[in-house]
Order: C-alpha cells, then sequence, then structure tokens
C-alpha cells in the first residue's frame, strides 16, 4: 500500500502562486488540497474613495493578463451606476477588445503553458528549437491577438482608450480593415494549431466528473460582452441576482476566495460558456469542436483546453463579422481626447463579462458625488477553486497506482487545465505533497 | 556562456512579466543572449543559480521579505520591473488607509488570517541594482535595459518630466482640456503613451528625482486646481514614493 507525501510549491505555468498538497498513508488518502499563499492586495477596499473615471484604471491592475475584461467589467459597473448607454458602434469595438484578449489569453496558455505538457518538455523554450515552425505559429496568433488589442484599446496591457461612456480615441476604419485582412490570412495558423493539438490530444486524461457550469448567455449571440446568467442546473438569471449564484466563502489555508451555488462547487470558463452556448459558436468553430468530438454537456475539465482552442477560432470568426459589420453602416469618427457627457449619480451599478477564465463580476456603489463607497469584485478563478479541487480529489484515487512523477504532473495539468489566473484571485499555484 | 536570468513575482498583476511573452519573435533573440533559469510562470524547471532576477510586484507583508532576501543572496543583479516593484506602485493606495479595515472590507470578520502590510518597491526591502519603470513595464525599455547589463553598462532612464516628451508629440495639454495630469512629476521613458491615446498622464512611472513642486503649483493655479485634486492623483501610483518625502 502506497504512502505519499507530495507538496507542488507554486505550481508552475500558470498566472500567479498556488500550492497542491496531497498526503497519503497505507494507499488512503488523508489530504487531498488546493490552496493559495499569494499575498492578497485588496483592491475592494483600494477603490474605496476613489473617483468613478479612475476605477476602471484601478481595477485593470487587478490582472495584467485580464486587464481589459476587468477594464470593461468595471466600466460596465460605473456606466449602469450612472445610467450611461452606449452606442451600437462603440459596443462592437467593446466586443473586439474583448475577443483580443481572449485570443491572446487563450493562444499565451495553449501554446506557452499547455502544449509543454503535451510535448514532455517543462517549458515552450526546447520547443523553440526542437520545434520552431509550431512555435513561430503560435507566436505569430498571438502577436496578432495584441495588435488588435493595440489597435482598440491602445495598449495590450492596461488598455487606455476604454472609457466610461465609450472611447477617448477610436481606431480608423482603414486600420480595421487591415486587421481584419489579417484575421483572414491567419485562419491557416489556427488550422495548424489545431492539428497539432489534435495530434496530442490523447494525452488529455480521460476524466469527467459531473459539475455545474455557469457562465452568461444571450439569444443573439456567443455571449462574452453581455448577458444574462446562466447555469446547467437552474437554467437563466438577470445579472442582478449574481450573488445568490456566486455564495462567496473563505478558507483559512487560502487567500483566494472561493464560491458555490447549488453543488458544493461550479465551474466557469471556456468550458462553461462552450456548454451553455455551443448553438451561437460560429460554423468555422463548431467544425473545430468536431474535430476533437467536442459536445456539450461536457464533464471533463482537461477539455477546457480544447473549449478555449474553439474560441480562438470563434474569436477570428467573429471579429471579421464584427469589423463587417462596423463598415457596412459607416464608421462615425469623433473628436480627438474625446470625452463622453456623463452627469454623475449616486446609485449602484453592476458589470459582468465573460473573460478569458470565466464570469466576472465588479459591483459598485457611488455617492452623488461620483466616489466610490463600496466595492465587490468576483473573480473567475475565485468560482473555481473549489472546482478544481473537488476534481483533485476525484481523480487522485483513479490514479494513484500511477508513479509519483505521473501524479504529480497528472495533477498539474488538471490546475493548469482551468488556467488559473491567481494574481486575478489574490494572485499565486503551488502542489504540495505533504 | 550566457548569463543566467531568472524571474519573480509578488504583489501584482504578472503584466510585466506579461511584456516578455508579448516580446513575440524578439523572445527567440532573448534566449539567443541568456539562458532562462527559472520562470515560474511559464516554465516547470527551477534553478537557484543565477546572475540576473528581475522582480515584479510590490512586498505587502513581513513573510515575502525572506523570498526577497533569498533572491538577493542568490543573484549578481537584482533588477525591479515594473511600478509595483520599483516605486510601490498601485498597491500603495491601501497605505492611506487603516489596514485592519481594509482586511476587515476584503475578509469580513476572517480579515486577520490575511497578513498585510503598507506595500513598498522591493528597493525597501532589499538593494536593487537596476529599474524598470511603468505599469506595464514597456518591451522597449525591458530591452534596453537587459542589453545594458549584459554589456556591463548602467541603464539610461529619463529623469526629466513626461511633458517634455508629450510636448514633443505634439498632444493638447490635459490641463488645457479641463483635466488633471500627473506628467508634470511623473518620470519620462513612456513616450506619453497614455495621453497619445486621448488620455491623461496617471503617474505609473512615478516621481522624477527632484520634482519641481513650485511650477507644478503654478500649473495648478493656472488652471484653477485645487491641491486635493493633486494629491488624489498622486496617491494612485505615488504613495510609498510620497510617504517617504
Amino acid at each position: 500500500m502506497k504512502d505519499m507525501d507530495l507538496e507542488v510549491h507554486y505550481v508552475t505555468r500558470v498566472e500567479g502562486h498556488g500550492n497542491i498538497y496531497v498526503n497519503v498513508k497505507k494507499g488512503v488518502i488523508e489530504r487531498c488540497e488546493w490552496a493559495i499563499p499569494e499575498a492578497p492586495r485588496f483592491f475592494e477596499a483600494m477603490v474605496v474613495g476613489r473617483q468613478w473615471n479612475e476605477l476602471h484604471h484601478i481595477t485593470s491592475r487587478i490582472c495584467g493578463i485580464c486587464s481589459i475584461g476587468h477594464t470593461l467589467a468595471s466600466l460596465k459597473a460605473t456606466e449602469a451606476a450612472m445610467g450611461i448607454q452606449l452606442g451600437d458602434q462603440d459596443l462592437k469595438l467593446r466586443k473586439l477588445a474583448l475577443h483580443a484578449e481572449n485570443m491572446q489569453s487563450h493562444i499565451l496558455h495553449l501554446g506557452f503553458l499547455v502544449l509543454p505538457d503535451l510535448m514532455g518538455v517543462g517549458s515552450v523554450i526546447p520547443l523553440a528549437s526542437s520545434h520552431p515552425e509550431e512555435v513561430k505559429t503560435v507566436l505569430r496568433l498571438h502577436k496578432l491577438a495584441n495588435e488588435m488589442s493595440n489597435l482598440i484599446c491602445g495598449r495590450t496591457t492596461h488598455p487606455q482608450r476604454l472609457i466610461p461612456g465609450g472611447f477617448a480615441k477610436l481606431p480608423t476604419i482603414k486600420e480595421l480593415a487591415r486587421l481584419r485582412a489579417k484575421l483572414k490570412e491567419s485562419i491557416p495558423d489556427l488550422q495548424a494549431v489545431a492539428g497539432l493539438i489534435k495530434k496530442l490530444a490523447s494525452k488529455l486524461p480521460d476524466f469527467n466528473r459531473e459539475t455545474e457550469f455557469i457562465a452568461l448567455t444571450k439569444k443573439e449571440e456567443y455571449a462574452l460582452y453581455d448577458g444574462d446568467l446562466a447555469s446547467t442546473d437552474t437554467g437563466k438569471a438577470p445579472i442582478g441576482e449574481y450573488l445568490s449564484h456566486t455564495n462567496e466563502y473563505i478558507i483559512p489555508i487560502s487567500t483566494a476566495k472561493r464560491a458555490k451555488h447549488v453543488r458544493d462547487s461550479y465551474m466557469v470558463g471556456a468550458l462553461a460558456r462552450f456548454n451553455l452556448n455551443y448553438d451561437k459558436l460560429s460554423p468555422m468553430a463548431k467544425q473545430a469542436a468536431a474535430l476533437f468530438g467536442l459536445k456539450p454537456v461536457c464533464h471533463n475539465p482537461f477539455m477546457n483546453n480544447i473549449a478555449q482552442l474553439v474560441e480562438t477560432v470563434h474569436t477570428v470568426e467573429d471579429s471579421i463579422k464584427l469589423i463587417d459589420e462596423i463598415e457596412a453602416v459607416g464608421m462615425q469618427m469623433q473628436p480627438d481626447y474625446y470625452r463622453p457627457d456623463i452627469k454623475v449619480k449616486a446609485g449602484r451599478g453592476i458589470g459582468a463579462v465573460e473573460v478569458p477564465r470565466g464570469i466576472l463580476f465588479h459591483d459598485y456603489m457611488y455617492n452623488q458625488r461620483g466616489v466610490c463607497t463600496k466595492a465587490n469584485c468576483i473573480i473567475p478563478t475565485n468560482q473555481n477553486h473549489a472546482n478544481i479541487e473537488l476534481d483533485m480529489k476525484a481523480l487522485l484515487p483513479k490514479i494513484l497506482d500511477k508513479p509519483e512523477k505521473e501524479i504529480e504532473l497528472n495533477l498539474e495539468m488538471l490546475v493548469r487545465a482551468y488556467d488559473p489566473c491567481i494574481s486575478c484571485s489574490t494572485h499565486y499555484v503551488n502542489v504540495h505533497f505533504v | 556562456m550566457k548569463p543566467k536570468v531568472a524571474f519573480f513575482d509578488f504583489a501584482g498583476c504578472e503584466g510585466d512579466q506579461l511584456q516578455i511573452a508579448n516580446l513575440e519573435e524578439e523572445i527567440l533573440a532573448l534566449l539567443g543572449q541568456v539562458e532562462i533559469v527559472a520562470f515560474r510562470e511559464v516554465m516547470k524547471e527551477h534553478s537557484d543559480d543565477y546572475d540576473i532576477a528581475f522582480v515584479e510586484g510590490s512586498c505587502t507583508r513581513l513573510l515575502d521579505e525572506d523570498r526577497l532576501k533569498q533572491i538577493r543572496k542568490n543573484a549578481k543583479l537584482v533588477v525591479a520591473i515594473g511600478s509595483c516593484a520599483a516605486i510601490g506602485g498601485i498597491n500603495s493606495l491601501k497605505n492611506y488607509k487603516d489596514l485592519d479595515d481594509v482586511r476587515k472590507t476584503v475578509y469580513g470578520d476572517q480579515g486577520k488570517l490575511f497578513d498585510t502590510y503598507a506595500a513598498r518597491p522591493i528597493d525597501a526591502v532589499i538593494p536593487v541594482d537596476a529599474y524598470v519603470y511603468g505599469c506595464p513595464m514597456t518591451k522597449d525599455e525591458f530591452l534596453q535595459v537587459v542589453k545594458s547589463l549584459l554589456l556591463g553598462k548602467r541603464p539610461e532612464i529619463p529623469n526629466y518630466p513626461v511633458c517634455v516628451e508629450c510636448k514633443k508629440n505634439e498632444n493638447i495639454c490635459a490641463f488645457d482640456r479641463g483635466q488633471y495630469c500627473v506628467g508634470t512629476v511623473t518620470r519620462a521613458g513612456c513616450n506619453s503613451c497614455c495621453v497619445n491615446e486621448g488620455t491623461i498622464c496617471w503617474g505609473c512611472r512615478g516621481l522624477v528625482d527632484n520634482p519641481n513642486e513650485n511650477s507644478h503649483k503654478e500649473v495648478l493655479i493656472k488652471y484653477g486646481q485645487t491641491v486635493d485634486d493633486a494629491i488624489a492623483k498622486f496617491r494612485l501610483y505615488f504613495g510609498w514614493q510620497e510617504a517617504k518625502r
């Protein structure tokens, strides 16, 4: 009978610091935990006392990888509180901003963080010499996503152009058309990445554990920028009811909060969106899903990687469509250094956005001077922590007869499949077998 | 032999390390010059044998000081990357609040479980050899600092305000547009990137070494802005620097 003390301190190739603790005595699992030791950053306290036109700038700094998503959730919350409506063109541009970030983040995760596991190496660095063409393809797609962020947001990380009520500066229609041409040219690269991952997909463990999935949903489109709240267990609900879904709680071993709804845990992210909104995916994205036999509702968390790939295809196709639509009605330009006229008022506003790792909520209270008096931010990775740990507990008995190194790798791959963003959730990943 | 480099992060958003990935093809060129031996965000391998340590994030609790000191012991050169590590950055917003209240606001009655102290740049804990400013740091400046260090030179970082670059870029001054801007006292080197995109300078690169406070006050008076406006904006990024002054 096996004894094992496994302690993975700071799981690598994830964003932030997290630890895995596993303790097995005579074949009996005594401990199997997922803990976050990251230094907490207290954003919800830091924004109190700050002005309505600064909150998106501050909360963008919660996470470098999903800074566009945080900025958008923040702006939506502020705009809801102040009763600000956006024009159709601004909405389309914001959707492009979100697509750019999802593509950047998904490609970074698949190409830099997941691919090394599938190819049996410790990082992408050796792949640069052993598989230069594949690495260059990934880099090209990553660069394109960043060019798109730059064009729409004025910067890739911590965007500048996105402001309450719209944009401080707009791309020109010529720039958008050039971007569209590049997006079209990227399709063979996407196919190459899909082909490469397809060849390696058998390395993803065949592991299923039934859980609840939560994401935004919308009748008209694959919901990312807005929509209603949807659950595979309880159906649709308005965004205003989000607190009854997230139910955050604190455990002493982690600086990151956790969440649960009707079960002990739920999952958010690409797989949750795929499971809830498959019908709304673009045609090529559905083809990509079919290549991997991925169908809703899929309960294998490792398939979140594949759902990210499917979403990347959707992003490219939908971005082309959005630019077509902007072009068709004619791009409306605005004065330089544009600042929408906003009447500051007191109130509460909630902003919910699908960011790379799942649904993100920002919820603010403002006084009549536009000063924030209360803030609540619920981060996708926090919503996933409990689900990750329950997956670990379900997976471990199935792989207990394997060598310790392989168990460690499988548990790390499980964590990585969620693409956790711990900076966000406070900020860290480690595995401890104790 | 190629110099060995390592990346570490403390309290921050990892947006600066992301700029390494955002180097795109230039990463391959960088890998030709240095050997990366530790970078938790992208590699499983880890070695404590390195020449240059790049550190992102602020130090926000006592228990992180030992890790920083160990990095200092292992490295020949320590480089602070990004605002949080270089100047304390946005994390220092919480330094103006009662830290017990801050913990309670976020974690409720379990706040006491979560250790925290005033956010500070890493040079408040260990000596630092070079700085890459910015939130996030710019890729170009990072490469420039790396090149200088590899050549054994001191990196040249501007010590004049963002206004100089902003004027060169022919932006309309934020004050003339009725907005408050901290570009008058903020260290240049970003090519006034935020103003170029239609907004203001938020001060993410920190104060220049000798900010001209009198001239800044003149600007405030000229445009009818109050000292309170100025102090509020200073606090976004200058918290630690202001406390030290």
